[in-house]
């Protein structure tokens, strides 16, 4: 597969200034130069995007997500690299910017298509589907300042996935409008990839990245991080996440407590490495209690390797009330069966006290790995029996 | 792929039934230099040439949008100058008298005076007034303020029809002879203001100042224009004054001679009683022609100009 984009070296410096008026520049000239505070929204970033393929932009809000898609799209222009790319594009990068509150949506859907690069003609050709799509025909010919903000929404949605486009860029937009839209908007994206269209995603929601995109970069502070498949940077983005919080949680107070240890193990002790469905499966998890503790609660989940929840308990949603300890002790959680399909499943223990924040967790701190002899995707191992005959 | 797709069959579509892209890597933008670029820039303003259609439509429509008269309204202000400045100028200061069809001598330097407003006013906040547009989709910067240029012509075009009502009504029609100047000027009057507009645009983004200055500039560019006054005046006063080399001064501004050029073609009353002509009796054609080609510099200027500061206009907005 050939690329269709091509970032090369790519910066963008951003200049603030606080004074936008003559009179504030004339008065404080040489104020002038100190009000002038530069940052780099994004450096140095190398990025090829193979045809046909979709990929996610992960990062805090301020990282440089939305401005790299905007120097993808030609918004801006960047201070110093190349950047490369074929096809046509078409950007969502906010609903309905091309709308006019006083036109009508008729006369919108024009304007806006031809701002998205589509002839009158093909217009025309797509018209009725395009407000077929929106699902707001009664209202086509009213001005849109008086849609509400999902009808304005749909509208917008609705030429844009009409213009044909080969790169499609998506910025946060499939957080609005209802839930049936979303689902259609999700729909027609995945024909999309279908169709062999290759779509940038700008996105806060880790589940969207894994369901939708097959890479990612992560970005911090304009700087691409990492590259990598789309699990891959989600289960960084996580750690680096949970990094964050574990440096807040050190500068604060030692916490009381912490996890010494995770294991998975068989009734008798042995610790597991491969089971199948329907064996019996023990999480111990060991505690250190750095000060005594009362009242206090354990939890676990389990991910697949998909950075799926599988499952997640804690002893106070199972209404256990834990002895008090001081110094080291464990807890275990006995299953009698763990079935789930075929996969690699990992353990996350946590421990917090019954209000407040968590003392202390760690994320896929064991793994089990589950056979099966059904070959199924999903998640719950059901193994069904089939039947078949005439109806009646 | 997700597992949803994997388990219902709904893949991808075959290899053969995927679209692929063809055609060769191209650079998103470069770096604007001064000697290169005008002309792919130039290329480019005609491939968008329909969206620049529609914006001067969108211009047109949403301006009197929810206006009773509507577009009529793009009269009143030329009409109601023309009282006032009939009222004031040619009854009251008593002009009138001297100039003969006074009425129709204003308006041909107002509507030459009001396309050139249109276009500067409305150039300087385009890129503004679209920040929408500017901050979120690519698309040459430069169709908005020539979407002003072509929604302001639109304007002109309807004006020009209440002047051959003030031929019909007052029954003098002007001499065919000067009649070629119009679109000289026209071409001279446009390429100007709309290097000024692109540079003014430009401007604006960065410093907001810049659509109060043209506020103020415009109204003193009036007044060095002969549009209510006639330049007679200026030549001899100044040469009254012993100053005869200022008045070649004044000749240098571009609108003084377009709408002196305006006046010698459409309005009838040129000659004095004596047949002595009152209009501007210069070699008009050839100052518009250098004027032009000056403009015609400038735009490439201001174009580059433009072109330098558009990529910071997403940041600025």
């Amino acid at each position: 597969m050939s690329d269709i984009i091509r970032l090369q070296g790519v910066s963008k410096q951003f200049r603030l200034r606080n004074d936008k008026s003559l009179k504030e520049r004339l008065v404080n000239r040489r104020a002038s130069k100190d009000n002038e505070t530069s940052f780099w929204a994004l450096k140095d970033i190398d990025l090829t995007v193979a045809e046909g393929s979709t990929i996610g932009l992960v990062g805090h809000n301020g990282s440089g997500k939305s401005t790299l898609l905007k120097v993808i799209g030609g918004v801006l222009t960047p201070s110093a690299g190349i950047v490369e790319r074929r096809g046509r594009l078409a950007a969502l990068l906010e609903l309905g910017a091309g709308f006019h509150g006083d036109l009508t949506g008729r006369e919108n859907v024009f304007l806006n298509a031809s701002l998205l690069g589509l002839t009158k003609k093909q217009t025309e050709q797509y018209f009725d589907a395009i407000v077929d799509f929106s699902g707001i025909e009664e209202f086509i010919d009213t001005q849109v300042k008086f849609y509400s903000s999902g009808m304005y929404v749909r509208l917008a949605f609705a030429v844009a996935v009409h213009v044909d486009p080969d790169i499609l860029l998506v910025d946060e937009v499939l957080a609005v409008g209802d839930e049936p839209f979303q689902r259609k908007c999700i729909e027609r994206i995945r024909q999309f990839q279908g169709e062999g269209r290759t779509i940038v995603l700008v996105t806060h929601s880790l589940d969207q990245v894994r369901e939708m995109c097959d890479h990612a970069v992560m970005l911090d502070h304009g700087r691409s991080i990492l590259q990598g498949t789309s699990v891959e940077i989600i289960r960084a983005f996580r750690d680096a996440n949970d990094e964050v919080a574990a440096e807040l949680l050190d500068d604060t107070t030692e916490s009381p407590a912490s996890i010494t240890d995770v294991q998975v193990t068989d009734p008798d002790g042995a610790p597991l490495l491969a089971i199948g469905p329907d064996q019996p499966v023990r999480f111990r998890i060991g505690i250190e209690a750095h000060e005594p503790i009362d009242d206090y609660v354990v939890g676990l989940a389990l991910t697949d390797n998909m950075e799926r929840l599988v499952y997640g308990t804690n002893t106070h949603m199972l209404g256990i009330t834990v002895p008090p300890a001081n110094g080291k002790h464990w807890v275990e959680f006995a299953v009698d069966r763990l079935p789930v399909v075929e996969g690699q499943y990992y353990v996350t223990a946590a421990v917090h006290p019954q209000r407040g924040a968590e003392w202390h967790r760690v994320d896929r701190a064991a793994v089990v790995r589950v056979r099966t002899t059904a070959s199924e995707v999903g998640v719950v191992h059901l193994a069904p029996r089939f039947s078949a005959g005439a109806a009646s | 792929m997700s597992g949803l797709e994997q388990a219902l069959g709904a893949d991808a579509a075959p290899e053969d039934q995927r679209r692929h892209v063809t055609g060769e890597m191209t650079r998103v933008f470069s770096q604007a230099r001064w000697f290169h670029g005008f002309w792919a820039d130039v290329r480019e303003v005609v491939q968008y040439r329909e969206l620049l259609g529609n914006l001067v439509r969108k211009e047109l429509k949403v301006k009197y949008k929810d206006s009773f008269l509507g577009f009529f309204w793009t009269l009143v202000r030329p009409l109601l100058q023309l009282l006032v400045y009939s009222v004031a100028i040619g009854f009251f200061l008593g002009s009138g008298k001297v100039i003969p069809e006074f009425g129709v001598y204003l308006f041909t330097g107002l509507l030459a005076w009001s396309l050139f407003t249109d276009i500067i006013g409305g150039s300087t906040g385009s890129i503004i007034s679209n920040a929408g547009l500017v901050k979120k989709v690519y698309m040459p910067r430069e169709l908005f303020p020539l979407s002003v240029v072509g929604a302001s012509s639109v304007n002109f075009a309807v004006q020009l029809v209440v002047l051959l009502g003030a031929y019909v009504v007052t029954g003098s029609w002007p001499a065919p002879s000067n009649l070629l100047l119009v679109p000289l000027a026209l071409i001279t009057l446009i390429l100007f203001a709309t290097a000024l507009g692109l540079m003014l645009a430009a401007a604006n983004v960065f410093l907001r100042d810049v659509q109060y200055l043209v506020e103020v500039g415009l109204l003193l560019w009036f007044w060095m224009t002969p549009i209510v006054y006639d330049w007679t005046k200026v030549q001899s006063t100044l040469t009254d004054a012993g100053v005869p080399w200022l008045f070649d001064v004044y000749m240098l501004n571009p609108m003084a001679n377009v709408v002196l050029a305006f006046q010698r073609a459409l309005w009838p009353g040129g000659l004095t009683e004596q047949g002595a002509p009152f209009y501007y009796d210069g070699p008009l054609a050839l100052r518009l022609v250098i004027i032009s080609a000056v403009s015609l510099l400038l735009l490439w200027f201001a174009q580059r100009v433009f072109a330098r500061a558009q990529g910071n206009f997403a940041q600025e907005l």
